[in-house]
């Protein structure tokens, strides 16, 4: 084990390394490129034994890492916000062949208007594609999950690709002390590769992605689901596994000082360090307050939240990211954790804060506290109170109503 | 192994009962192709006619993928640089088997990209001029005066009208990546097509083959003419069967004794039929005077291969 000074993205690519990936594809785009630039490095001097396909696409980046996979070897890319999106159609394609690619994101607002900085629209948009999404907080963790990443892929009782996602700038871009595992180390907890799943075989051929008519396809949706839900079953394993070794233990949701407080504020990534900031400083005050960050968000622990969440007053969900018409996309899943339970159900509120990377400091957190408070001595919210936009500049806003500057 | 009749194997890669139409060209040319390659062989299609006639009922007996419409040529890349990185890529025939809309149009930039980086597989486009698994609607490598469902042909126009006419001629685009071998070939002239096979496959690096597959139904020809119609498109010189080296030296390896005209091509197959009955000679002129003009083109670039002598 070393400790050194990196960056998340350096931590991504020392992480592939370590997994020993035999087959890297990726295009260059911000914040991702130096994942793929220092896994470049790494391949040129031989440091890593790989193949590296300099694609002309993210398209065919992913498509490229499709055939690596189905030809039976360990996999990874990197990506972000446009280049994610470019590669939507393969993505059901990788989850449904049950090839077991990881891929880190350095998420990044998705245009229009173009923005290079920070949100999770990117890989929330690509919610339904049939891969896991983790949602990392630091650079240490972005090095961790793309190993777990690649355990839990691989686990036969899941078989489906994995994306970490790390946010774009924040995890990306900032330097913070990691620490490398040994490479023995890892090799304990991530055995070498072997393809354990249907892979192009001499042997033994196969047809790949054949037709499913309909008294048949059902199935294989069913199975990719329940494959996805085996993870929650066996990730106590892979965490304790991974603690033993390395000393750091992990769930799929963090919760920090949650268990007693009244209201709790939950979300997904490096804002979350702020919102644990905050709480500290509120508790310090006598206010009863928590936070539960999501790691897992596909597959979606349910009931953890449901059994985390109950005995609060009122919740507040920070989504980095919007439905438009609808709202949060993380709100929709936790809430929905919620209704089946029976008796009293903490009242909620959805937080959009941190688009197209606006700083969510530490005022805007405890906007966000003030607000839960407020909303747990009010009879009902109504649908405007449900959904709040705690840093919006009123005044942008208002000479930026299309339809009436260019509709007439 | 010198191919011909004789020493092509007994032996069919393909189980029986596979879909699509009786008597199409598209899987005679699969089939054949086969015989070269043998069973080490891993095949890429892309999505079209060629999917469904493998995919779904008859099973090639080698490893066989379905890909998406337009990343056959990114899978055959990864799939390289996987068996590379295992140290199993010799002695695998990597074999992409697309159809022109998966070829010339959607998935041109994947293709361009491999060949570019210089994988090692052999590609071969089976052309049918158009999008034909779904119906037979016009591509980029449909033929100026066709009549497809998105080029349809009424009183103001003889179906697929192109300004500049010409399909887009994927041999040279290919060979302008200055790939070590690309080729046109015809169904009429198997051995011809077999031997590009051969040649191509024992390449280390990317080689193309552009192979005119008519389409039963998209082209209006009956089931036992498929053949004969590609025998027709070599010898009016709407089709030259010929081979580019290293992107530059070119060699017309099917020269006909006599040109015909293009009118015994047309007449034959019903999308061409509008151009005799609707009143359209001169979209037939204009089509026999390209034809003209590349195949002396043609002539003129194999001679430029030759240090200007006549071959
Ligand atoms: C991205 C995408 N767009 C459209 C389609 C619908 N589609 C399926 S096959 C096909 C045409 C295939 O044409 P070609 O490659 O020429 O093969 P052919 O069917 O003629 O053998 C189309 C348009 C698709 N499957 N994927
Ligand atoms: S539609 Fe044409 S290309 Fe497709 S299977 Fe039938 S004959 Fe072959």
């Amino acid at each position: 084990m070393t400790r050194v000074f990196i960056s998340g993205t350096h931590a991504v690519a020392e992480a592939a390394d370590l997994a020993d990936v035999k087959v890297i594809a990726a295009y260059p785009i911000t914040p991702q490129t130096s994942i793929v630039e220092t896994l470049a490095r790494k391949v040129s001097s031989g440091e890593l034994k790989a193949e590296m396909v300099p694609v002309e696409s993210e398209h065919s980046a992913m498509s490229t890492v499709v055939g690596a996979s189905l030809a039976g070897a360990r996999a990874f890319t990197a990506s972000s916000s446009q280049g994610l999106a470019l590669m939507h159609e393969v993505l059901p394609y990788a989850s449904g062949l049950r090839l077991p690619i990881v891929m880190a994101i350095a998420n990044r607002a998705l245009a229009s208007p173009v923005s290079i900085f920070n949100d999770q629209q990117d890989s929330l948009s690509q919610r339904d594609s049939g891969w896991l999404q983790f949602y990392v907080k630091n650079a240490q963790e972005a090095l961790d999950f793309i190993l777990i990443a690649y355990r839990l892929a691989e686990d036969p009782r899941v078989l489906l690709p994995v994306m970490v996602c790390m946010d774009g700038f924040s995890i990306s871009h900032t330097s913070e002390p990691v620490e490398i595992p040994s490479r023995e180390l890892v090799r304990e907890f991530l055995p070498a590769f072997k393809a354990n799943y249907p892979h192009l075989d001499l042997e033994d051929p196969k047809v790949f992605n054949v037709m499913a008519f309909p008294d048949h396809f059902e199935e294989f949706q069913r199975d990719k689901h329940e494959s996805s839900r085996n993870v929650l079953v066996i990730t106590d394993e892979v965490y304790g596994d991974f603690n033993r070794l390395f000393g750091r233990q992990y769930g799929n949701v963090e919760y920090y000082q949650a268990s007693d407080a009244e209201v709790v504020l939950v979300g997904m990534g490096s804002m979350m360090g702020t919102v644990r900031d905050v709480v500290d400083a509120l508790r310090a005050a006598g206010q009863k307050v928590g936070m539960a960050r999501v790691a897992s968000y596909r597959p979606f622990p349910v009931s953890e939240i449901r059994s985390a969440l109950k005995s609060a007053r009122t919740i507040g969900v920070l989504d980095r990211d919007i439905s438009f018409g609808a709202g949060g996309i993380l709100y929709q899943d936790v809430v929905r954790s919620l209704y089946n339970e029976s008796g009293p159900r903490p009242r909620a509120i959805n937080f959009i804060v941190g688009l197209g990377g606006r700083d969510v400091s530490h005022r805007t957190i405890r906007t966000c506290f003030e607000r839960l408070f407020l909303a747990s001595d009010k009879e009902a919210l109504g649908t405007e109170g449900e959904l709040q936009w705690p840093d919006e500049n009123e005044k942008l806003l208002k000479t930026w109503e299309v339809g009436k500057t260019y509709g007439n | 192994m010198e191919i011909s009749l004789k020493t092509l194997p007994d032996e069919e890669y393909v189980a029986p009962g596979r879909g699509g139409c009786p008597g199409c060209p598209a899987v005679l040319g699969c089939r054949m192709a086969s015989k070269v390659l043998g069973r080490n062989t891993i095949q890429v299609t892309s999505t079209g006619c060629m999917c469904v006639n493998y995919g779904y009922y008859g099973a090639p007996r080698y490893p066989f993928v379905h890909s998406l419409f337009e990343n056959a040529g990114a899978v055959i890349s990864g799939i390289d640089a996987s068996l590379k990185a295992q140290g199993k890529r010799d002695g695998v025939n990597l074999f992409g088997y697309c159809g022109d809309g998966g070829t010339v149009d959607i998935g041109l930039q994947a293709l361009s990209g491999a060949a570019e980086r210089g994988h090692r597989f052999l590609y071969i486009c089976y052309d049918n001029e158009g999008y034909m698994n779904t119906g037979s609607q016009r591509s980029g490598a449909t033929p100026p005066g066709a009549r497809t469902s998105t080029t349809p042909v009424s009183k103001l126009s003889p179906g697929e009208r192109r300004p500049f006419r010409r399909k887009k001629d994927m041999v040279r685009i290919m060979a302008a990546h200055g790939i070590p071998y690309a080729a046109s070939a015809s169904l009429a002239y198997p051995l011809d097509y077999l031997r590009k096979v051969k040649k191509a496959i024992e390449i280390d690096g990317p080689t193309y083959i552009h192979l005119q597959s008519p389409c039963l139904t998209g082209w209006g020809i009956p089931e036992s003419q498929g053949v004969a119609v590609a025998r027709l498109a070599v010898q009016t010189c709407v089709f030259p069967v010929y081979e580019v080296y290293d992107g530059n030296v070119f060699k017309i390896t099917v020269k006909p004794r006599e040109k015909k005209p293009i009118e015994e091509y047309l007449k034959v197959q019903g999308r061409f039929r509008h151009l005799f009955t609707d009143g359209w000679p001169e979209e037939i002129a204009k089509f026999q005077a390209e034809v003209d003009e590349n195949w002396r083109v043609l002539n003129a670039l194999e001679q430029m291969a030759n240090g200007g002598e006549n071959a």
